[in-house]
């Protein structure tokens, strides 16, 4: 039997990647980035956020444009629902982070992705926002990431994808390990 | 100044490996060592402490084991005294007591001080020991005052920490065996867990490390492996030479009731806060471990070992759900935690500037870009097995070979 081989293409540019942390070893420097947001109270409990610069490389970067979202809280908050609440946008980082990296270490593992689908889910126990409970924190107790993955490859290959995708993910790391955060205020 | 072609700085098993294939080929040298031969079996390992390789697989250069025991695994101050035979019977040229003070580029080659003399020599070799001083995490700022630290190279046996829980941070092969051993004891354990490499101590009714070497896994050279990076700041083998080859894993150390809780992530305002990486960690294991096991079986078949006992897979490890994120360590539970989070080689006396930024040697396979300058004894120095004493012998054949050339040219 002969099969047909097409180069595998997820739409990743693993060389690019590759390259880059080749260079890190003799500019290690170009690896410290600095990623910004700015957040605009709109009205209630709603805000807007605008996103379009980072630093990394070395230098200033721009997004390819300005991107903006609409955060709120649902109507059953008594909020108006103009946009995801906060803690949604944490689940659609981590999805997002988790796919990107099942992407890139397909390819780089010359597996073809067919179809990639993330099901998030976080438990969260309002005693704590709303201060009812002293006991029960504000954020998450669990979160549950399930995939459904179609790809040429065995069930252990796509299983280690997502596993090793965990392990080199940003935002997994930052949810499951504790971050020194600093909150100031300029007031006029 | 007293004048050779080579110093060895080291008289471990590598460093008596390097000196029987440099007198193989006729090169004066001296191995100049800090305290005596095998310094650090005698001094740095905790009593019940076995070799992870079965005795069989200690092989060094013009020498093996030769007991009636093959399959066994040497206690330390056995191992202390098979290396101390091989230094007596190469009449390796060894300076015992003699610590190595500087090395310095000169003319010609190098400047070595030690306590007792002053030394130039055309060519250095480096045997300092992989395991020679323990890394502890910088997060150890943290700890509050009052409880005891201390690392596999000071802790000698379960009496020794004071009354009370131990926390053991690190799940490589030092990591479980002391855990395991502090709770035999009666003591409460919490293990935290970060990347491992799991591993059953038998596997189709041999070791595993039978095995490994056969299939040539061992041998995978490092100009081969695709992430030299990755292999080289792997954590050791869950392994614990015992004389009926238990193994000791994740899920037997639970099922004891050893408490499994993330990486050590932080220590904020006493308290212990644990990485909730844990499932993805052993799932990474149990993945890591199937790979080598189809690989282990797919070479039993081509090489014809069907006799083997039939193949097998291990159960996944299981982690209790949830694990605990945070432990106080003011509550009084823990009294004392124990780094097993690694080690490094000691060459503060190194003034030649073959250093990464983050102190550690560069080097291609051993061979440093000071010339006449050689490493050996580090993890995937040259190959998988080159930690292992049984890896000695290729990577001193390989560098003797090339510090002969060396000098030849020079």
């Amino acid at each position: 039997m002969t099969t047909m081989q097409t180069p595998v293409d997820n739409g990743v540019n693993v060389e690019a990647l590759l390259g880059v942390r080749d260079a890190l070893a003799e500019t290690p420097e170009i690896a410290q980035f600095q990623w910004r947001a700015t957040v605009s109270w709109v009205g209630g409990t709603h805000s807007r956020s605008t996103v379009d610069t980072f630093y990394g490389f070395g230098e200033q970067q721009h997004h390819k444009t300005t991107f903006t979202h609409d955060i709120d809280h649902p109507l059953a908050f008594a909020a108006q629902d103009n946009g995801i609440s906060p803690v949604e946008y944490v689940l659609v980082a981590l999805g997002g982070c988790l796919t990107a990296g099942i992407a890139s270490i397909a390819q780089h593992r010359n597996i073809q992705l067919r179809s990639v689908q993330a099901t998030v889910e976080a438990d969260e126990d309002l005693h704590g926002i709303l201060g009812a409970d002293p006991e029960i924190r504000n954020g998450f107790t669990g979160v549950r990431v399930s995939y459904q993955i179609d790809a040429d490859a065995t069930p252990e290959q796509i299983k280690a994808l997502v596993a090793q995708s965990q392990k080199r993910s940003a935002v997994y790391d930052i949810l499951t390990n504790p971050t020194p955060v600093t909150v100031t205020v300029d007031v006029p | 100044m007293l004048k050779t072609s080579a110093i060895v700085v080291g008289a471990g098993h590598c460093g008596l490996a390097m000196s029987r294939c440099l007198a193989d080929r006729s090169i004066d040298h001296v191995v100049l060592e800090r305290g005596e031969v095998a310094h650090s079996w005698r001094t740095q390992r905790w009593d019940s402490l076995r070799l992870l390789t079965p005795n069989w697989m200690t092989r060094l250069p013009g020498f093996s084991y030769r007991g009636d025991d093959a399959d066994g695994y040497l206690r330390a101050p056995d191992v202390a005294e098979l290396i101390e035979g091989y230094a007596k019977e190469s009449a390796a040229p060894v300076r015992a007591n003699t610590t190595v003070t500087s090395v310095r580029q000169a003319e010609g080659g190098y400047v070595v001080q030690t306590d007792q003399d002053l030394w130039h020599t055309r060519s250095v070799v480096l045997a300092p020991g992989a395991s020679t001083v323990p890394k502890v995490p910088v997060l150890q700022g943290g700890v509050p005052t009052g409880i005891t630290t201390l690392t596999p190279v000071d802790y000698r046996n379960p009496s020794q920490p004071p009354d009370g829980g131990v926390l053991v941070v690190g799940a490589s092969a030092s990591g479980i065996q002391i855990a395991a051993e502090l709770h035999r004891s009666g003591r409460q354990v919490s293990l935290a867990v970060g990347e491992h490499v799991r591993m059953p101590r038998t596997y189709r009714g041999k070791d595993i490390l039978w095995w490994m070497d056969a299939a040539g896994l061992l041998d995978e050279r490092y100009d081969e492996v695709p992430d030299l990076v990755r292999a080289r700041n792997l954590p050791s083998m869950q392994l614990v030479g015992s004389p009926d080859r238990t193994t000791v894993d994740l899920n037997s150390l639970s099922q004891a009731g050893v408490q499994l809780v993330g990486r050590l992530a932080g220590i904020r305002d006493g308290i212990a806060q644990f990485s909730g990486s844990l499932p993805n960690m052993c799932t990474l294991a149990d993945l890591k471990l199937e790979r080598l096991l189809d690989t282990i079986d797919a070479w039993a078949t081509k090489a014809g070992w069907d006799n083997a006992d039939t193949p097998r897979r291990f159960a996944p490890t299981t982690v209790a759900a949830p694990a605990p994120l945070t432990l106080d360590l003011r509550s009084g539970a823990i009294r004392t935690i124990l780094w097993a989070t690694g080690f490094r080689p000691d060459l503060s006396w190194l003034d030649v500037g073959v250093f990464d930024r983050k102190g550690n040697v560069r080097h291609d396979g051993g061979v440093t870009a000071s010339p006449g300058l050689y490493l050996i004894g580090m993890p995937f120095l040259r190959r998988r097995k080159s930690t292992l004493i049984d890896g000695a012998a290729a990577d001193a054949a390989d560098l003797s070979r090339h510090l002969v050339h060396y000098l030849d040219c020079n």
